[in-house]
């Protein structure tokens, strides 16, 4: 056990280099502005006074170190400033914004096991088949599917012809927010399984050729238990792992589809932000994304080493 | 975190010759059927695109108020019109040319800037190496396409700044490559011979260390193209990319996303065409790199 500590907490200590790398990329993005930023964000309004106040309140005024440490610090205590659009605090936009977007990503991972497991399974065990054809021609489309275009197909089939679902907004109340991102959450799942089919099909024919499984055999038991108690328990893991590694696409993903559907999550928030040259929310928008695909990758790590308790002993670098 | 290997992703996609594809083909595409139609996809794509004038008549922005949401077909219009009147063919041919300069456009300038980085990098090794790498991580942990968005929200929207927000956000891709190639090339024999010979070090890169890495950057380059066309439409789909009203296939699926229960064609045709294009570059990538594995 003791051993297994350790990775874990390599794998923090990790983070911390990580995390500030975030906020420094963040906080730089300001800079890329060409010119004042002041009188971008006012345009046509601009006066000396009103651009003298935005550069204090994006502490503009102050030099260049001072501004990133206000800028760690108010990242640390969840205060970004003021949007222009809204004129709200950002933190308080955040976590309006946050619990629609932290939805889709659940549901949609939920639709992704409910599709990707079975599917994947299915190919491996009926290797040449039907499912493991198909899949394999989803697989090169998944790739050059755009997700806006699988949710208006979506919105059209389901939405508009059937009736089935609603084709957008977000509802009130958590059983109506959910029937409301039924169809979003299928938008992106339907592509990212094709790469989760995949790679489960592949981990599971390698689990199938285990001396363990023909060892279940000979016992006799019956195939089903096999697949799920000791087939499955072994193939999932490298699945967790290709999960993390595109769990960044996903969040991506989020942020057209939210658009697609007019859900007010973070991705419609950063989209707005743009035209309206809100910074302190673009800014705020891109460090809460990449902090959460940090974090969700290494609860992926550490999912995958409770999955296989081999993984913690010795993998410190 | 690693990337998506491409190797990885050639192998699993590559089909061992489905007996659905055993069409008719000509002689060189025998046996490498994803190559040959991958390349004669995206070359019908660029004809039509690029020879846009010779298959239609129509501009692509002239609007005409008498011919709305035609249907297709009728009225002399291949395809239809939209809601201000614009014939869809027209658009739809002169649109895929924005498509087709992104995944161009994008691509080449990261596929050479991050190849350069990336083995500059793991030749110099030491501290250049290790900051080199860590800025690369860094761009990874960020979800591409907000990178992308935050990278345009600074610098303004407009497509030459879409080309410089992919610019800055996808060249790590190559340079990780790149960088795992030649650290592991530095170490074949034929390279430490080079070394012993006393060839300079930009000869020993060039001319000795570059052919190992060329093959895996172009089929991540190739992966990496559907992405920035997917990227590029979802921009134009977003607003944030090619300003109206410029035809291009991501904005016109947004412009016909209001109409899709009556003109669905509005909004599919161009989509049909993106994931025909996205799906000539992925054709591309597994042809060549089953091709590069057949030599390797």
């Amino acid at each position: 056990m003791g051993s297994s500590v350790n990775l874990r907490w390599s794998r923090v200590a990790n983070l911390v280099p990580v995390l500030f790398g975030i906020t420094l990329v963040s906080f730089l993005l300001l800079r890329l502005v060409p010119g004042d930023p002041a009188q971008q964000i006012l345009g046509n309004r601009y006066t000396p006074e009103a651009a003298a106040g935005i550069r204090r309140s994006l502490g503009l005024d102050q030099p260049l170190l001072q501004q990133y440490w206000l800028f760690i610090k108010g990242a640390m205590t969840g205060s970004f400033g003021e949007s222009y659009q809204y004129h709200r605090p950002v933190g308080e936009l955040l976590l309006d914004r946050t619990g629609a977007s932290l939805m889709l990503v659940g549901l949609t991972a939920i639709f992704c096991a409910a599709l990707s497991i079975p599917l994947g399974i299915w190919a491996a065990v009926r290797r040449g088949g039907l499912v493991d054809q198909a899949t394999r021609v989803l697989f090169t489309l998944g790739f050059a599917l755009p997700a806006f275009l699988v949710g208006i197909v979506l919105i059209l089939v389901f939405g508009l012809k059937l009736g089935w679902a609603p084709i957008g907004g977000y509802g009130n109340g958590v059983l109506s927010h959910v029937g409301h991102l039924v169809l979003p959450a299928l938008t992106l799942a339907i592509p990212f399984s094709t790469v989760l089919v995949r790679s489960l099909r592949s981990s599971t024919i390698t689990v199938l050729e285990a001396d363990f499984v023909t060892v279940a055999r000979l016992k006799g038991i019956p195939e089903s238990r096999i697949l799920v108690r000791h087939v499955l328990r072994n193939a999932i893991g490298p699945v967790a792992v290709v999960f993390g590694i595109n769990l960044a696409f996903l969040v991506g993903g989020t942020v057209v589809v939210e658009n697609v559907f007019s859900i007010p999550g973070l991705g419609s928030l950063l989209v707005g932000a743009v035209s309206t040259r809100d910074y302190p929310v673009v800014q705020a928008v891109a460090l809460v994304l990449a902090v959460f695909v940090v974090l969700v990758n290494l609860l992926t790590d550490v999912v995958h080493g409770l999955l296989d308790p081999r993984l913690s002993v010795g993998v410190q670098r | 975190m690693t990337v998506l290997d491409p190797a990885q992703v050639g192998r699993d996609a590559a089909p061992r010759r489905a007996r659905w594809l055993a069409v008719p083909l000509p002689r060189a595409a025998r046996g490498r059927p994803a190559l040959y139609a991958g390349a004669g996809l995206l070359l019908v794509i660029s004809v039509l695109c690029l020879g846009a004038p010779l298959f239609t008549s129509y501009s692509p922005t002239e609007i005409d108020a008498l011919a709305v949401l035609v249907t297709p077909g009728s009225g002399g219009h291949l395809l239809g019109t939209d809601e201000f009147g614009r014939d869809l063919w027209a658009r739809l041919l002169y649109g895929g040319r924005y498509d087709l300069a992104i995944a161009f456009g994008a691509t080449t300038v990261t596929l050479v800037v991050g190849t350069a980085i990336g083995m500059a990098s793991a030749y110099a090794g030491g501290w250049v190496d290790a900051v080199v790498m860590r800025i690369v991580d860094l761009f990874f942990a960020f979800p591409f396409i907000v990178l992308v968005i935050a990278i345009i929200a600074a610098l303004g929207p407009s497509l030459r700044n879409m080309f410089i927000a992919l610019w800055i956000a996808s060249w790590v891709g190559y340079a990780r490559i790149a960088h795992g190639q030649t650290s592991s090339a530095s170490r074949y024999g034929y390279v430490i011979a080079a070394g012993c010979l006393g060839y300079s070090r930009r000869r020993i890169l060039v001319r000795h260390v570059l052919p190992s890495v060329l093959p895996f950057v172009t089929v991540f380059a190739m992966v990496d193209a559907v992405g920035n066309v997917l990227l590029g439409a979802s921009l134009g789909f977003l607003g944030i990319g090619i300003p109206q009203p410029t035809p291009e296939w991501g904005s016109m699926i947004s412009g016909g996303q209001a109409y899709v229960l009556s003109n669905w064609q509005l909004s599919l045709i161009p989509g049909l065409a993106l994931v025909l294009l996205g799906v000539a570059f992925s054709l591309l990538g597994d042809g060549l790199a089953d091709l590069l594995r057949a030599k390797g």
